[in-house]
């Protein structure tokens, strides 16, 4: 028997005008928690995509045991005991969590389902990682982080053992991510080799064995977690010395650009109200961080202020006007929405970067001719000051088709045309959800550019170290409310830890 | 990058090349069930099929129902225009069967109990189509019903509707209405000289130049318009034409309005044309209707190449029934045709293929 549960040997794998993978090597041990360290388009997920038999390589060979495979589609994978957690979940929107566990290895009796003992094992499984999952909520219904428990009680459900995780905590909680550490760990004792996709240093710090590191497409190399350290990892990573802690000046405060009042926003999921009677201000020249756990009407909160939903009661005023009756092109005039899903809100997969970049402006005359005609040339030198400005890379530019760019580069996209817009208001919700160091350290300084220039920023994010580092004043949400105002500086994770969890509120009047 | 790969991935030479398949699997298919009903006439029925005018002896003939065939195919465009355009938005627009019908009849009464013009024909019966579609586009917006249902519902409350307008108008001793030309010869669209063209084909008029027209002004406010930029993302994903501020309902509704008045005028284009009567006894939506979904498919979900499959269905229908019916009982023209063009709807499977056997080179990244 091999050493190895799997190899991946020289593998290279092209894309039109670019190299995802170039003679790239990992071999997983078995029982071992394998990091795959590597910036955003390093190549990491088509390294996954093609162990997972989405993707052919061109060159290479994937061993399993020892022995020589060809993956071929998902079903062969699965076939082998391999399992993933996508980062861009597989769930089927219209089905229960329970429904989507069992697809496609239901257990039928004279052609009717058997859900009860399915259940059972669900549950079981459920219990036993402390994934709590309602199975017969709806996919559309449930927040990002159920959804993400869904996709790893999937797997354990197909009793794989090989188990990819690709960027699973980027949108957990700090206590669920301590907890999903914990799953991974027992994971790995119980025998189950882990491939776990990351480019979060402190994690692959505290749960990974070893770590192979990915840059541009090529191998940079593998390293006992024992013997290193996070500078060395960011630095094998990007290439160059990296500073983890943003810099930033002092917040000035100036006028009141955005003030809400008693704003209540009904919820699609639960019927009954997700945001209660919740009042806030944000200063032009300030960072204010929406903080809390994932599900606590955070969305809701940016839904009802960007104009997505309606609002049950309450008003929104943005630098004086009230805008709760407007449409959303009437909001999005002084204000900029980074939505916390790319590809639900953020992008037309479908369309060209460039027409991506200008779906907030493409009404505007620049951009539109008096006869309704589209201005071709105008839009593609848009596409191009960008993307330059912004460090968007694609395969073809300006025509690249936004489904075929890595997550991060669509992210900068987004960025880059909201920014540009140079909004009053800022609304940013999990800006840097699934990006790599490079690219975080570079959109928050963007982040606190914009607020130094004069502008009021809203930043929704579920990450601790996110809020402690970009915000000057924190809130914390919690079932709907707002519990807790604090100061970054003053505060400490366990204190924040404790709002979010409700175990501890105050009155806000902020 | 493999430049032969890039080839097979060009959106263009693939939908051809689709549809070239599925004619070519169409016409064999027809060719086996000819077989099988009688080997002996099979190699004629086939040719007389896909030769339709050529089969005629005489060169004035063969224009004269070279004349017809593209009578029929202006019709079947602006239905196949009608689906085109809905399905770009993302909304499947199997209702046009029925915003036909509304056209038709409106377009017919108007020209045989009011006595109108032509234009005022052309006018009516879009919007008698436009709006038919709106209601399914209203529907839609408002209630989400899904646009087939309430589509293929008001198809046959269309067809009772007209069968019980046009009663009045109809011939007493046949269910045909009258003839347009003796009745109001001025309800006929103009000819400006092409008829003469076509060796006196009475029928051809100004339908044909003007639907094919319309073909290219569809593709291009689809393609080159603000509107279109607007339509064809909330097709895409509605949720982020919502999040930049696109009025998804306005576009809806507005969508299906077009659709439907695509519709209608193609049906003005054909019952306008006189070359047939309206018969207020038949039980079923005619076929234009659910045709132009198969001539939108076979076109590859382009306008312009929607001009070209739906000739070729036109062309295959009226070919069927140049076949020798000694040989061939008379249903079997339809049979074959409607073989064919059931296996145009194939065109997105075999791009599926072509896609999937490519995939190894040049699919798409993450």
């Amino acid at each position: 028997m091999s050493e190895y549960a799997i190899e991946m040997l020289h593998i290279t794998k092209r894309f039109p005008g670019i190299i995802a993978n170039d003679d790239v090597t990992i071999q997983l041990r078995k029982g071992e928690i394998h990091a795959l360290l590597g910036e955003n388009g390093a190549g990491k997920s088509t390294l996954m995509s093609v162990l997972f038999g989405l993707y052919q390589a061109e060159e290479g060979v994937i061993k399993k045991d020892g022995k020589e495979v060809k993956i071929t589609d998902p079903n062969v994978a699965n076939d082998l005991g391999i399992g993933m957690v996508h980062q861009h979940f597989k769930l089927v929107q219209c089905f229960s969590v329970l429904d989507n566990i069992i697809l496609g290895v239901e257990t039928t009796k004279n052609g009717f389902l058997q859900k009860d003992e399915a259940r059972k094992k669900v549950m079981a499984l459920s219990d036993k990682y402390g994934l709590s999952v309602d199975p017969d909520a709806l996919i559309e219904d449930i927040t990002v982080g159920m959804q993400q428990r869904t996709e790893i009680l999937k797997m354990l459900y197909r009793d794989n053992e090989v188990l990819i995780f690709d960027e699973p905590t980027a949108v957990l909680t700090p206590q669920e991510i301590d907890e999903l550490m914990i799953i991974m760990k027992s994971l790995a004792a119980e025998g189950k080799s882990i491939l776990f996709i990351s480019h979060k240093l402190n994690e692959i710090m505290t749960v990974a064995d070893r770590c192979s590191v990915l840059r541009r497409g090529k191998y940079i190399g593998t390293v006992d977690i024992k013997g290193t350290t996070q500078e060395e990892l960011s630095r094998m990573m990007v290439g160059r010395d990296v500073q983890l802690v943003a810099e930033k000046a002092e917040a000035q405060p100036g006028e009141v650009i955005l003030e809400v009042n008693n704003m209540t926003v009904a919820s699609k999921a639960h019927h009954n109200n997700a945001v209660k009677n919740v009042s806030f201000k944000v200063r032009a020249g300030e960072i204010v961080c929406i903080a809390g756990i994932d599900g606590n009407g955070q969305t809701e909160l940016v839904y009802g202020l960007t104009g997505l939903e309606p609002l049950a009661s309450g008003s929104i005023k943005l630098c004086g006007k009230e805008i709760s009756k407007d449409t959303i092109r009437q909001r999005s005039d002084k204000m900029s929405h980074i939505p916390e899903d790319r590809h639900k809100h953020g992008l037309v997969l479908d369309y060209s970067l460039e027409y991506n970049m200008v779906l907030q402006r493409y009404w505007q005359p620049e951009f539109v001719s008096g006869l309704g005609f589209l201005k071709r040339g105008p839009i593609r030198q848009y596409a191009e000051r960008l993307i330059e400005e912004f460090d968007v890379r694609s395969g073809q530019g300006p025509i690249t088709i936004a489904r075929s760019m890595s997550g991060g580069n669509q992210q900068k996209a987004i960025i880059a045309r909201e920014l540009d817009k140079d909004p009053k208001l800022l609304v940013a919700v999990q800006p840097t959800r699934g990006l790599d160091v490079g690219a975080i350290e570079n959109i928050h300084s963007q982040i606190i550019a914009h607020r130094d220039k004069g502008n009021a920023v809203l930043l929704v994010s579920l990450e601790l170290e996110e809020v402690m580092n970009v915000s000057d004043r924190i809130l914390v949400m919690y079932e709907g409310e707002i519990v807790g105002e604090v100061d970054p500086k003053k505060t400490t994770t366990e204190e924040l830890g404790l709002y979010m969890a409700g175990a501890k509120r105050e009155k806000v009047t902020a | 990058m493999n430049e032969k790969k890039s080839i097979l991935k060009n959106e263009g030479f693939q939908a051809i090349l689709a549809a070239l398949i599925c004619i070519v699997v169409g016409l064999l298919v027809g060719f086996i069930v000819l077989l099988i009903i009688n080997p002996a006439g099979a190699w004629d029925a086939i040719v007389a099929i896909m030769q339709n005018f050529m089969t005629r002896s005489s060169g004035p003939a063969r224009l004269k129902n070279l004349g017809n065939t593209l009578v029929k195919t202006s019709p079947l465009l602006m239905c196949a225009l009608s689906i085109n355009f809905c399905y770009k938005v993302g909304l499947f627009n199997i209702g046009a069967a029925g915003q036909y019908v509304a056209g038709a009849g409106m377009c017919l009464y108007a020209g045989l109990a009011w006595k109108l013009p032509w234009f005022m024909c052309v006018i009516l019966a879009i919007v008698a189509g436009g709006l038919f579609g709106t209601i399914v586009g209203f529907l839609k917006a408002y209630c989400n019903v899904n646009e087939v249902i309430s589509g293929i519902m008001l198809n046959w409350i269309g067809l009772y509707l007209v069968n019980m307008l046009l009663s009045g108008v109809k011939e007493p001793s046949s269910p045909y209405t009258l003839k347009l030309s003796s009745v109001n010869p001025g309800g006929i669209l103009p000819s400006l000289g092409m008829g003469a063209f076509f060796a006196k084909n009475k029928y051809v008029t100004i339908a044909i130049p003007l639907s094919v027209i319309i073909a290219v002004v569809v593709w291009v406010v689809l393609n080159k318009t603000k509107f279109g930029y607007e339509l064809r993302a909330t097709g895409f994903n509605k949720e982020a034409a919502k999040y930049a501020g696109m009025n998804e309902k306005k576009n809806i509704i507005l969508t299906l309005m077009i659709g439907g008045i695509l519709a209608g005028l193609g049906a003005s284009f054909f019952y306008l044309s006189a070359i047939e009567e309206w018969s207020v006894t038949q039980s079923s939506v005619p076929a234009m209707g659910f045709n132009g979904i198969a001539a939108t498919f076979l076109g590859g979900l382009n306008p312009i190449g929607t001009i070209f499959s739906s000739f070729f269905i036109q062309h295959i229908t009226l070919g069927g029934s140049e076949i020798d019916m000694s040989v061939y009982p008379s249903q079997i023209s339809d049979l074959i045709s409607a073989i064919i063009i059931y296996l145009c709807g194939f065109v997105l499977f075999f791009k599926l293929v072509m896609n999937k056997s490519g995939s190894g080179k040049g699919g798409h990244k993450k």
